[in-house]
């Protein structure tokens, strides 16, 4: 600290150290604008035209013809629904299944640091491997997951997991959940662990039990934090792209095919780059409002 | 200043300029290999026809047999191969890419292949099946040579259909589900039939070899969608009542050709339709319990009298963004030529007419499998050779999807994808 204040006449009084510091910002300021600010201005101007191949040229203006095509596409509002639903049940069950991880790890037991760093695994696995992994437990022949539940007695016979739309979009949303719920755990238990001791004691010497103070004292102390875990989760779930790809391409019957597999699949299968431009500015349109809402949300609550 | 900021400072400054060293190095290699020896890119797929070993081999004796050109192959999934052709295209990564037979007319139009019909030599013409000169061919010009002559043959294991005293390969789609329809309910296997009905062009590759059996096409003479009625609708009600009558195994629907391959290994299923690679897996102790069994012949005929396989060869092209199209045009002669493609016949057959009375290639590829090759390889049918295939290929997957699992009739949904196709025709 005390540093910098020194440093800060100095830097007034040498001149030219306003351009040091450009100059050492300017590697950064490159690699933002090239990976950030170019695409993003790029895509937009595509988004303008009907683009249909991968080279540069010059293709024919539409202004918000893409735009027109993606609101009036039945497809478009399919995949949107799909990605509601994915970004919802998906989010939820993260959170429920995170706070328990969190409040178990969170209590002192014995190889407590062990199964700390087990159950971060799932998160630690590339999102390819995950997709690769679950689309062969729930393989309808030589799956592990027919295997248990035969063997369990559960069911009679294999079943195919992946084969029809609905049912599909369920067992994707398993393997996602199962990759993320450690993420939404290690950020709740970091949120316990900021909760004083003291409320539990106090709670505890007005007569409150186990689930009187998790509903009046750690849930209501936690709200910060479970509202960081559903920006964070409602935000990566709606642009959920690797893992369907890896698991069904979309399929069955596109049953899978959320927004941005529908917007991958307009651009470089169908090569038209312009209505995949326009929905990838539809998706972030979405996003920043996600953004928007939650920023507000975690506002008044630090205001409290 | 403590000891560990300044070292950590340093250390910092070291991988810096370690970095920047690292960029300058790459950008002297990249000027100066091209004055010493050449290096090409080529994409391959992993999945069917020649193995990732074959391909490997061929790479290694054009080596070889060209030490100044180095090539680097990459190998992806099917379905990852056309998205991987396009968005590489602009950066002129591959120098070779292998392409099916449903693309020239897209890479064509939008120049991301280039014509090789000036290279070819006039023999080529009269020498290679037409069947395979169809593979790379687009309003009579070529943009790649057949490499992989390939079509969905019929499979069948003998010792199972033997059992409900079927002794030759059935002929017809009747005689193929009554056999099925007496192997389940004998209990030899629970589902006899198995497909590749995954939502993926592998579906199509079925679909029109229904399609031709019964005496439908795609488009009519004047270019409108026609399988929404007679021989394409009735092939995917045969579809769907294999599925509902339970001699479909219902993973069907989301198994592609490597999983049937799978499957009839396993010997949960009599027969299928597949690609020649089959034969030598099914038929491959080390990964098939039914090794020795399985069959290979002519596609069943349907009541059209006509039992024609989908063409699915697939052709090496020189990409448009090539820097080295002579490189490039001379590893795709070499491991399209008569001498490579025999030697490797065991997993894809060659290209070239004459190879199939080669003793040499008889003996590799199987008897079996040159005598159902000779008879159906002149009985073949295409999909449509439009520019926008690929999207309608996906409508057309979709439907039969929704068809497939119930969520349509199969009238319903080949209207709607008819519906589709005519949008995109237009365009």
């Amino acid at each position: 600290m005390r540093e910098k204040r020194r440093l800060g006449p100095l830097r007034v009084r040498v001149p030219g150290a306003a351009g040091t510091a450009a100059l050492l910002l300017l590697p950064s300021l490159v690699v933002v604008f090239g990976i950030v600010v170019y695409p993003l201005a790029r895509t937009l101007y595509t988004s303008f035209f009907d683009v249909n191949s991968p080279f540069p040229g010059r293709y024919p203006f539409v202004g918000l013809g893409n735009y027109r095509w993606t609101f009036g596409s039945p497809d478009f509002w399919a995949a949107l629904r799909r990605t509601a639903y994915f970004t919802l049940v998906s989010t939820w069950f993260e959170l429920i299944l995170g706070l328990l991880l969190a409040l178990l790890l969170s209590v002192r037991f014995r190889g407590r640091a062990v199964l700390r760093s087990i159950v971060i695994l799932p998160w630690a696995l590339p999102t390819i491997v995950n997709g690769m992994m679950w689309r062969w437990i729930f393989n309808p022949e030589y799956g592990a997951l027919n295997a248990l539940f035969t063997q369990l007695h559960l069911t009679s016979q294999y079943r195919s997991w992946l084969g029809r739309p609905f049912l599909a979009l369920n067992m994707v949303i398993v393997a996602d959940v199962w990759k993320t719920t450690p993420l939404a755990a290690f950020l709740l238990l970091a949120g316990l662990s900021t909760i004083p001791r003291e409320l539990y004691e106090a709670a505890r010497v007005d007569g409150a039990g186990a689930v009187r103070s998790f509903f009046s004292v750690t849930l209501p102390l936690l709200v910060p934090t479970i509202l960081v875990v559903l920006v964070v989760r409602t935000i990566e779930a709606f642009k959920v792209f690797d893992i369907i790809y890896v698991m069904t391409r979309g399929g069955p019957a596109n049953g899978t095919q959320t927004i941005a597999v529908f917007a991958y699949i307009q651009a470089f299968s169908n090569q038209r780059f312009g209505r995949g431009g326009a929905l990838a500015y539809v998706i972030a349109m979405f996003i920043l409002g996600f953004a928007l809402i939650y920023m507000r949300l975690l506002r008044r609550e630090v205001e409290y | 200043m403590s000891v560990f900021d300044e070292l950590s400072r340093r250390e910092f400054l070291k991988v810096g300029a370690a970095g920047a060293g690292m960029v300058l190095l790459a950008a002297c290699t990249k000027g100066g290999e091209e004055t010493s020896s050449t290096s090409l890119n080529a994409l391959f797929m992993q999945q069917a026809a020649y193995s990732n070993t074959d391909t490997q081999g061929m790479i290694a004796a054009f080596q070889k047999a060209n030490p100044k050109i180095k090539v680097t192959p990459t190998f992806v999934a099917y379905e990852a191969l056309h998205d991987k052709i396009v968005t590489a295209a602009p950066a002129g990564t591959y120098d070779v890419v292998l392409i099916d037979v449903i693309w020239p007319p897209e890479f064509a139009t939008k120049s991301e292949v280039v014509d090789v019909t000036g290279r070819f030599p006039a023999n080529w013409q009269t020498d290679i099946f037409p069947g395979a000169l169809q593979t790379a061919q687009y309003q009579d010009k070529f943009y790649g040579v057949p490499w992989i002559l390939d079509t969905k043959y019929f499979f069948n294991n003998k010792d199972m259909l033997s059992k409900v005293g079927v002794d030759s390969a059935p002929t017809t789609w009747d005689e193929v589900v009554s056999a099925a329809t007496d192997l389940k309910s004998k209990g030899i296997v629970k589902y006899p039939l198995v497909w590749s009905w995954a939502q993926a062009e592998a579906v199509i590759c079925d679909y029109a070899q229904l399609l031709g059996a019964y005496g439908g096409q795609f488009l009519d003479s004047s270019g409108k969608p026609a399988f929404n009625a007679g021989g394409g609708l009735a092939a995917l009600e045969f579809m769907k009542k294999t599925l509902d009558d339970g001699i479909s195994n219902p993973a069907s629907t989301e198994s592609l050709e490597t999983d049937v391959v799978k499957i009839i290994s396993q010997g949960q299923a009599a027969m299928a339709l597949n690609w020649t690679f089959m034969f030598a897996l099914a038929n491959d102790p080390s990964q098939s319990e039914v090794a020795g069994q399985i069959g290979i012949a002519h596609t069943p005929v349907g009541p059209s009298g006509a039992g024609p396989s989908c063409n699915g060869s697939m052709a090496l092209s020189i990409a448009s963004g090539s820097k080295h199209p002579e490189e490039a045009w001379k590893l795709i002669e070499f491991m399209t030529s008569q001498t490579i493609q025999d030697q490797y016949a065991k997993l894809s057959l060659p290209i070239w007419k004459s190879s199939y009375d080669d003793p040499q290639v008889v003996s590799t590829a199987g008897a079996e499998v040159v005598a159902a090759a000779k008879s159906q390889l002149n009985d073949m049918i295409l999909r449509p050779q439009v520019p926008a295939y690929n999207e309608a290929s996906a409508a057309l997957q979709l439907e039969i999807q929704n068809a497939l699992t119930g969520a349509k009739t199969p009238q319903q949904a080949l209207d709607d994808a008819a519906k589709v196709w005519e949008g995109l025709l237009q365009s």
